[in-house]
Parts: C-alpha cells; structure tokens; sequence
C-alpha cells in the first residue's frame, strides 16, 4: 500500500508571537519551527499502516526552505522518501491554491492512501485534506480516529460532536483527515536520523496556482472583550487573594 | 448574483442549535449587503424544520429533499448544495462551524474554486470576515476576492441565535437530482463509546488540566487542588489524548459541554475547541504561564504564574479557608 502524507511545518507551540510591522503576518526570524500536531498523528497512522500492510510512505511538504528540517524529521521517524514543493512565496495563496499544488504531486504519485492532519496549528482553516479530495475526485472522511483496511476499501471512525462517533466505508484511493491523539507517536531513533540522511527528497518548483480568494489582509492581537481580575504577586500572595474572592464573593468555597 | 444563503444543519429531524446562530449571522450580513436572505435545511422529510426556519426574518426558505439524503454524505451534500448554488446564484453562502459542515463545505467551495473562510468570528464593513489565527492568539481580517460566492462558516458562540428577528418567509421544495452511485462513501449508524461513568455536566465546581501540567505523573498536583475545593477534575483534549485522564473527563467539542458555577482552567491555552465546552461557566478562573494564553479572554479571575508554584500554594489556602 502506497500512502502520501500531506504535512505542514509551522512555529513551535507556545512560541511568542510578534507581528510585522506591515501587520500582514508575524516576525518569522526568530522563532522555531516544527511539524503540525495532528500532521505527526497523520504521519505515524501511515507508517503503522505501512508495518501492518507493507509498502511505502511518502511524506509530501510545501513550504519554504526551511521546511526541509521538518521533511528531514518525517524521514527520521521512518517515512520512504519525500517531496518538498519548495517555495519561500506560499503565503500569497490561499488552502484552495495550497491543495491544488498538492494535488498535482499527489497525481504523480497515484497513491493508494493520501493521509494530513485535520487542521494547522498556526492558520487553522482545516480543509486542505477535504479540498485535496475534491481535486483528485477520491472520496474522504474528516477527523479519523480509526484506520481498518478491507483489500481495495477502507473503514475508518470518525468523530462526530459531543463525544460520538461513526464507521464509515469507502473504496482506495482515498483521502483521511487525521484527529490528534488517534495513535502514540514516536521518536526518531539514532538509526532512523543515520538512514534519513540518505534518503530522497525530491524539490519540485510549485506550478502555477490559482490566486486566493481568501485574502489575508491584515494581522493583530483581539481585543480582550471581557475584563479579566488578575491577582499579582508572588504565588503565595496570588492564591490567597484567589481563594478570598472564590469565599467571600463567588462564595463556592 | 445575489443574496445570502444560510445553510442549515439538522439530525434526524433535530435542529443543531448553532443553525440559528448562523441565521442570526445571515440577518447581520444581508443588511450589511443590503441583499435578500435565503436559508437551506437539507435531509429527507424536512419540511415541518423548513416551516419553523420560515418564522424568522428572510425571503425565503429551501428544503432540499431527497431520499439519498436521509444520511449525511460529502458526496450527496454537496451535490445537492451545489445543484442549490447554480439555480440561484447567492453571493454569500453561510455555514454553522460544525463537525459535518468540516467535512463538506470545504468540497462545495472548492467546486467553485473557492475557499471557505472557516471559522468566523465576526465581519466588519466590505464585508472583511475575521477570524482567528495561532488557536485563538491571534486575529486575521479575511478579504474575499474573485468570481464568488463567498463561502464563509461561523464560530460557535460568535453569533447570537436570541438576537433572530421574526418574521415570515415562503417555503419553496428543491429538488436535487442525484444518484446513488455518485456517493462513495458508506455511512454506519452514530454510537457512543461507553456509558459515561462521570456526568461533569452536572458538577458544579470544575478543576480542569491542560498541557502545562507536562507529564501524567504531575496529575496528582491538580488532583489534590480538586480534592481540596470539592471539585470534580476534569481536562482539556491533550490530556485525555495521550490517556493521562480517560477520555469521560474531557471539556470541549469533542467531549463534554459544561456550565458549572465555577470553572478553574489550570494550564489550558484556551484553544476554541476547548472554550465551546466551557465558556458559559458561571465564574471562570484561569492560571497559566502566559498572559497572552486566549484563555484569559474568558476567564473572570485569572493567576499568570507557574501552576507548579500557584497550585500547591492553592492547595494550602483553601484548605485554610475551610477549616
């Protein structure tokens, strides 16, 4: 079975966030950057399924020159090869201008299995799986927290609201969008970062793009709408106050 | 083209109650454009949900029936939705931001080679549709531009259902053509897990844990601050994911939605899917490290401090203040 897995590099989780002066995005030279969560979850669901079912994993990344580290770590942890849509200009297009450039590295490839997180971390639009769907005309199934392959079909669980769920059939090819949490991720070894020296990474030069249509015009921090009391001083001063105010005029203590 | 159409969710003959957030945001959004308002309920046997849409303030209402759409599927809702579009050509097409919504709007946007502007939070003159960014850190203005229509879905809690006008509007039947081999996927009958065994629902003091307690083996510190209020313990999804709570004492969208008199967020971000399980607590406290966390939007009393300190210091407190 011949998966691809669609991942995003994006900055570390609690990173502090500046934003550019022109206000169109945020200060990017000074921060780290790392796989999207539930990207790694998508990613360690194909490499589970490739130790179950045999063949191979295809790690498939647009993003900057920078997102080789991240492709590098993907490799670490056990995928195949991968292919890096390399372009430091990305940010002009919207998901549906991402997915098409997708799309056309995953036509190439003709994959049994096309597995991404369920959103990003940093733009959190959460649809690029669902639109890379469309564009290759295979069926889908959204926030997946379960992978059972049947011969040319797959079973999948997905999540629905309020803590319910649902199986849900359809034919390979296919594309699933992954939940976090549906598997135990894992470290690279020393001898998974040895091989992925030697592994491929192919760079390919983004083909022409549809221009967004959802324009990011301009960035900046909410307006905090409600007033928050915040109680200052050294912890134990901070929580005595807390615990004054939850007795005497919350009263629930 | 012209128009907003509000497309409506609905279970089994079930409204999904942010269906009226979304018409409310739809009534906003077509004075703003100064154009008619249009909402669309689909499934099979939908005409008594169509008939109470019809009691809001709109021009008109679609029920989109037929037999293939008695199960919700990608293939059979977007067909459907997309046969809807081209008959009538809206500029703006509104969605609630729900789990299904997730799974098929993005493919009917991208039908018409658009984006969805997901997510939505408000939208100022132009109209500039705002959304947030970073797990709610941040704030984007979305721009649309091109052919349209704008496909834009709505954020729970963003808009008010109470603030609907009444009103009376036609009920007109579409009747998309479809067939059964365009849906791919198999649909099975929705289940839950297990019976729960703890119903947070009815708590009324809530101690709820997020990443910054680091590892399971610093549970125990939160667990003895619950212990001490009297509260039940409770956590965000990370928690629960990497099984360091079971998944019965997860807050959020995907778990359970509380209301109790006092919510204490310990290390909890603050990420949206969290917030819509908890925002309507009665008094909600936070502590985290970071006073920029987007829990702090919520919260009423609000510690910025490390958890590791301020919880044992808690402990002691209350502890005093109940003997």
């Amino acid at each position: 079975m011949k998966i691809v897995v669609a991942i995003k590099q994006v900055p570390v989780r609690d990173s502090q966030l500046r934003i550019e002066s022109d206000q169109r995005w945020i200060q990017e030279d000074d921060l780290g950057f790392e796989i999207n969560e539930p990207d790694a979850y998508a990613l360690e669901e194909a490499l589970q399924l490739k130790e179950k079912h045999g063949g191979e994993v295809v790690a498939l990344c647009a993003g900057p020159s920078r997102a080789t580290q991240t492709i590098r770590e993907a490799l670490a942890k056990g995928a195949d090869r991968a292919i890096h849509i390399e372009d430091d200009n990305l940010r002009d297009l919207d998901t549906f201008g991402i997915a098409t450039l997708l799309a056309g590295a995953v036509k190439a490839e003709k994959p049994d299995l096309i597995l991404t997180g369920l959103q990003s971390d940093d733009l959190g639009y959460g649809q690029t799986g669902v639109v890379l769907a469309e564009l290759l005309g295979v069926p889908h199934a959204t926030i997946i927290m379960q992978v059972e392959v049947q011969g040319g079909s797959i079973q999948v669980k997905r999540e629905l609201e309020g803590g319910w769920f649902q199986h849900i059939e359809m034919p390979l090819p296919a594309v699933l969008t992954i939940q976090s949490g549906i598997n135990k991720l894992r470290y690279a070894t020393l001898m998974g970062i040895k091989k992925a020296k030697s592994k491929e990474i192919k760079s390919v030069t983004p083909a022409a793009a549809p221009a967004a249509t959802a324009v990011l015009e301009r960035v900046y921090v909410p307006q905090k709408s409600k007033q928050t009391q915040i109680f200052e001083g050294d912890a134990k001063s901070a929580a005595a106050k807390l615990v004054e105010k939850l007795k005497f005029e919350v009263r629930i203590i | 083209m012209s128009g907003v159409l509000v497309v409506m969710e609905q279970q089994a003959g079930a409204w999904h109650r942010m269906s009226w957030e979304t018409l409310a945001a739809g009534q906003q959004l077509a004075e703003q454009v100064g154009q008619p308002l249009y909402s669309a309920v689909v499934g099979q046997g939908v005409a008594a949900l169509a008939g109470e849409a019809a009691t809001k303030k709109l021009d008109k209402v679609h029920a989109v029936e037929h037999a293939l759409l008695k199960d919700y599927t990608a293939d059979g809702f977007t067909a459907a939705l997309a046969q809807l579009i081209q008959a009538h050509a809206p500029s703006y097409v509104l969605f609630p931001h729900t789990y299904q919504v997730r799974d098929f709007a993005p493919k009917l946007a991208a039908r018409f080679a658009a984006s969805l502007i997901s997510d939505v939070v408000a939208f100022h003159a132009g109209p500039v549709f705002v959304r947030q960014l970073f797990q709610g850190k941040l704030n984007a203005d979305i721009r649309p531009a091109g052919a349209g229509p704008v496909f834009v879905s709505v954020q729970a809690g963003a808009f008010r259902a109470e603030s609907l006008v009444e009103g009376a509007a036609r009920v007109e039947t579409f009747a998309p053509r479809l067939d059964a081999a365009e849906i791919r996927t198999k649909p099975h009958e929705p289940f839950r897990e297990a019976a729960r065994a703890v119903d947070l629902g009815a708590a009324e003091l809530i101690v709820s844990v997020g990443r910054g307690i680091k590892e399971k083996d610093n549970i125990p510190v939160v667990e003895e601050l619950a212990k001490a209020m009297g509260a039940e313990l409770a956590a965000s999804r990370p928690i629960c994911d990497n099984g360091w709570l079971p998944m019965e004492r997860q807050v959020g969208s995907s778990g359970q939605t509380v209301s109790p008199k006092m919510y204490m967020a310990v290390g909890i971000s603050g990420a949206i899917q969290h917030l819509v399980g908890m925002k309507g607590s009665k008094t909600i406290v936070a502590i985290n490290k970071d006073s920029n966390a987007p829990i702090f939007e919520v919260a009423d009393y609000g510690i910025v401090g490390d958890l590791f300190e301020v919880v044992p210091a808690l402990v002691e407190e209350v502890k005093k203040a109940k003997s």
